[in-house]
């Protein structure tokens, strides 16, 4: 099967392509990887300011926003309510939809699936364009709502019905109509996106990768993607009929012509609970990927990391319904949400105990990409024990709708997601761009992430035990509160001082973009196929042939050679072959 | 010219699901192997030969995904149909099942025009391919139409989007079908014509 024409193709297809075709329409899924990046970190910005909007707004309630009173000259300064409700929705939809999916799933499925299983391309990488520019458009179009008259969409990142389907019930018209179509959109760009992954992990593999000796972090994204293929399509008839109900006169979700606006939560956390997932998943195929690069050992339990991931993948559609404990469900119902909610936390059990098992007796090297990967399974166990307490319907009953629910979202998707995709980021970045990030300014931005993020949420999980209801506008109106507001106080000064950490990174960021030094081929000594390309790598990747595949991805410290990596694509020489 | 769907297949499985997928994404359909150029498989090398094609692959992919789509739609249908204390509500037309069950015919029929279609390419006969294919796209305009037809019909009974449940769950869940037809009969008809 071998090509004698091989040689002479390897120069054709290596023409150079134009500007345009480089770098706006391209079809490699490194320069689409690289937009999805560049979206997820541009739109973070946008939610990281609403959040310091609504923390003002917590700690000093009704006194003028610094810095917004050129934007809010009505009121001078002051925050109405109805700003208020648009900021904690946007804060939510952006951090969910358009950094954390675009930076975890998007930039880094598309960055590692060809990359680590030796493909040179997605399986349609057309249709990868398609994918990237849908994602553009649809937040074009959510951006496009913060200019509309009335606002932004204000009912919550879950827009429940009623609320969600009549204009006048929110006051906001234009804004939530907007909202819907951007996440209908950004559905079908993820859709085409987890088409993509799903046929290119299982078709596109090199000689010897089989699924077993796969990277975590391409299973992780594979799983993702089958989660997306899955969940995606139900939010999007979801905001169909919401979009109907709202501009067509349909009444999907409205009593007065039969509707029933449960209907909207039962399809929503559908989607919403494989969603976190979605969210949480290739954090922790990061994890599972830079743990044990750092500590110079294998990973701890390979076929149980992927074991549990497909349990996770296949429990994720059983526990919806511990999101509506309150909405009216029969308690045997809620009985059972309970049951599979704890059962589903084993899963991530298995997974924490196997980063451990990884740590256990490693050579650990504290560098930026480990500091954050060490942060992410530390966050993500807070977290998570927080969920559990949350599975169990006599404890969710109290605490429903409370800052605890925020301090557990946050422990989950900042801890986890974020940290993961700080960790990927300082990871791959040599091999993404070229170029080393500077490691003084990665800890100067690990460290104060690290600390007022906890000083930020942690208390949360107090003032939400205390009482003090997720998204209210005002806490000093409730006497019950007041005595929790110099805890409301210091959260915002946290979270500032967290806001202002990341200035380190977006320094890093750029600086090395143009300055960094030059990346060598493999600075982390790591085993997998994408430190074997060229830094960045080329268009298709490989150069003359694709890489053969003769081991796991993690033979760290292998008695069998003299370093303590060992890459997958190395045969065993001969000698020491024989001596077994 | 001819159309690109008459020239020979490049594999002998990857057949017209190949090419119409292929123009989903306009991806050029796979080179054979050697031909560089920015296909699939652009340097002929010993890969891994997958157990199905990319394409029909991709496609039964994105079937899962339209599934999930309709299971969602006819989900919410379900609880308003049950949640309902009459169904259907009174004071609204019939709905045509008739004509419905002979329009669902058709559309069967064409399912089986195209594996006729298929079935002719693999054995390499392109006249009947084409017949075939024109065939399928004839009887899923002809669904259309019908079903076009009806909904006009029904509009000036009165049942329309707004009127409750009722015409939000039918015009809903069967445009988006109609929707669905439309897109296969793109995909089969601009190869075709
Ligand atoms: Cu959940």
């Amino acid at each position: 099967m071998s090509n004698p024409a091989t040689h002479a193709t390897v120069h054709e297809a290596h023409h150079e392509l134009g500007f345009v075709r480089t770098y706006i329409f391209s079809t490699d899924h490194k320069m689409i990887a690289r937009q999805f990046l560049f979206l997820g970190l541009f739109m973070m910005v946008i939610g990281g300011l609403l959040a310091m909007v609504v923390r003002w707004q917590l700690a000093w309630p009704e006194t003028p926003v610094a810095g917004l009173g050129w934007l809010l000259t009505e009121t001078e300064g002051v925050l109405p309510p109805e700003a208020y409700n648009m900021a904690f929705t946007m804060h939510a939809t952006i951090m969910i939809f358009f950094v954390i999916m675009p930076i975890l799933a998007g930039a880094f499925g598309n960055f590692c699936i060809p990359l680590m299983i030796g493909a040179r391309d997605m399986a349609f990488p057309r249709l990868n364009m398609l994918s990237i520019w849908a994602a553009f458009l649809s937040g074009g179009v959510m951006l496009a709502g913060f200019f509309v008259p009335q606002g932004h969409a204000a009912s919550g990142w879950t827009a429940y019905a009623p609320l969600s389907a009549v204009a006048t019930y929110q006051g906001v018209n234009w804004g939530q109509n907007l909202w819907l179509i951007s996440l209908f959109i950004l559905t079908i760009s993820s859709l085409m996106g987890a088409i993509n992954y799903i046929t290119t992990v299982i078709n596109m593999r090199a000689p010897g990768m089989t699924f077993f000796r796969m990277p975590l972090v391409v299973w992780s994204l594979f799983i993702t993607a089958i989660l997306l293929l899955l969940a995606l399509p139900v939010l999007m008839s979801a905001t169909a009929m919401l979009l109907f109900d709202r501009t067509l006169g349909t009444h999907w979700f409205l009593p007065e012509g039969g509707g029933e606006p449960l209907l909207w939560q039962h399809l929503f956390w559908f989607f919403g609970h494989p969603e976190v997932y979605i969210l949480i998943l290739p954090a922790m195929g990061m994890a599972s990927e830079i743990l044990p690069v750092f500590a110079r050992k294998p990973i701890f339990g390979y076929r149980a990391m992927v074991y549990s991931m497909l349990a996770i993948c296949f429990l994720s559609w059983m526990v919806y319904g511990h999101h509506m404990f309150v909405s009216g469900m029969d308690p045997r119902v809620g009985m059972a949400f309970t049951l599979t909610t704890m059962v589903i936390a084993v899963p991530s059990a298995i997974k924490t105990f196997n980063w451990l098992g990884t740590l256990w007796g490693g050579n650990i090297r504290f560098t930026v990409p480990m500091l954050n990967a060490l942060a992410f399974v530390a966050m993500f166990v807070i977290g998570g024990l927080s969920g559990v307490f949350m599975a169990s319907t006599p404890v969710d009953i109290f605490i429903q709708d409370t800052y605890f629910i925020v301090a557990h979202i946050h422990y989950v998707v900042f801890g986890g997601s974020i940290f993961g995709a700080f960790a990927a980021i300082y990871f791959w970045f040599p091999k993404m761009f070229g170029r080393m990030l500077n490691p003084t300014l990665g800890h100067l931005h690990f460290w104060p992430t690290f600390v007022f993020f906890n000083l930020t949420f942690f208390p949360q999980h107090i003032v939400g035990v205390g009482g003090m209801m997720r998204r209210i506008y005002n806490p000093m109106q409730y006497e019950f509160l007041q005595h929790l507001q110099w805890w409301n106080v210091f959260i915002t000064w946290s979270a500032f001082a967290l806001g202002l950490a990341q200035i380190f990174f977006v320094i890093n960021f750029f600086w090395s973009l143009f300055a960094g030094k030059k990346a060598p081929l493999n600075p982390w000594q790591s085993n997998t196929l994408e430190w074997i390309a060229p830094s960045p790598p080329p268009h298709l990747n490989w150069g003359d042939r694709i890489p053969t595949v003769y081991r796991g991805p993690y033979e760290y410290s292998s008695p069998e050679v003299a370093e303590d990596w060992f890459p997958q694509n190395r045969s065993l020489p001969a000698r020491a072959a024989a001596r077994h | 010219m001819t159309p690109a769907i008459l020239k020979p297949p490049a594999r002998d499985d990857a057949g017209i699901v190949d090419e119409l997928l292929a123009e989903i994404g306009r991806i050029p359909p796979a080179p054979p192997p050697g031909d560089g150029g920015d296909g699939e498989r652009p340097f002929g090398e010993p890969e891994r030969t997958p157990f199905v094609p990319n394409a029909v692959l991709g496609m039964l992919v994105f079937l899962g995904a339209e599934t999930m789509l309709f299971a969602g739609l006819i989900a919410g249908f379900l609880v308003l149909r049950y949640g309902a204390v009459v169904w259907p509500p009174p004071f609204q037309p019939r709905l045509p099942v008739e004509v419905t069950g002979v329009n669902t015919a058709v559309l069967l029929l064409s399912s089986l025009t195209m594996a006729r279609a298929l079935r002719a390419i693999r054995r390499g006969k392109q006249a009947e391919l084409a017949r075939g294919l024109a065939l399928t796209a004839v009887l899923g305009a002809i669904f259309l139409a019908v079903q076009g037809s009806e909904w006009v019909r029904l509009v000036q009974f009165g049942l329309t989007v707004a009127s409750g449940a009722y015409g939000a769950t039918f015009y809903t869940l069967i445009g988006t079908h109609a929707v669905h037809v439309l897109g296969a009969l793109r995909w089969s008809g601009f190869r075709l014509f």
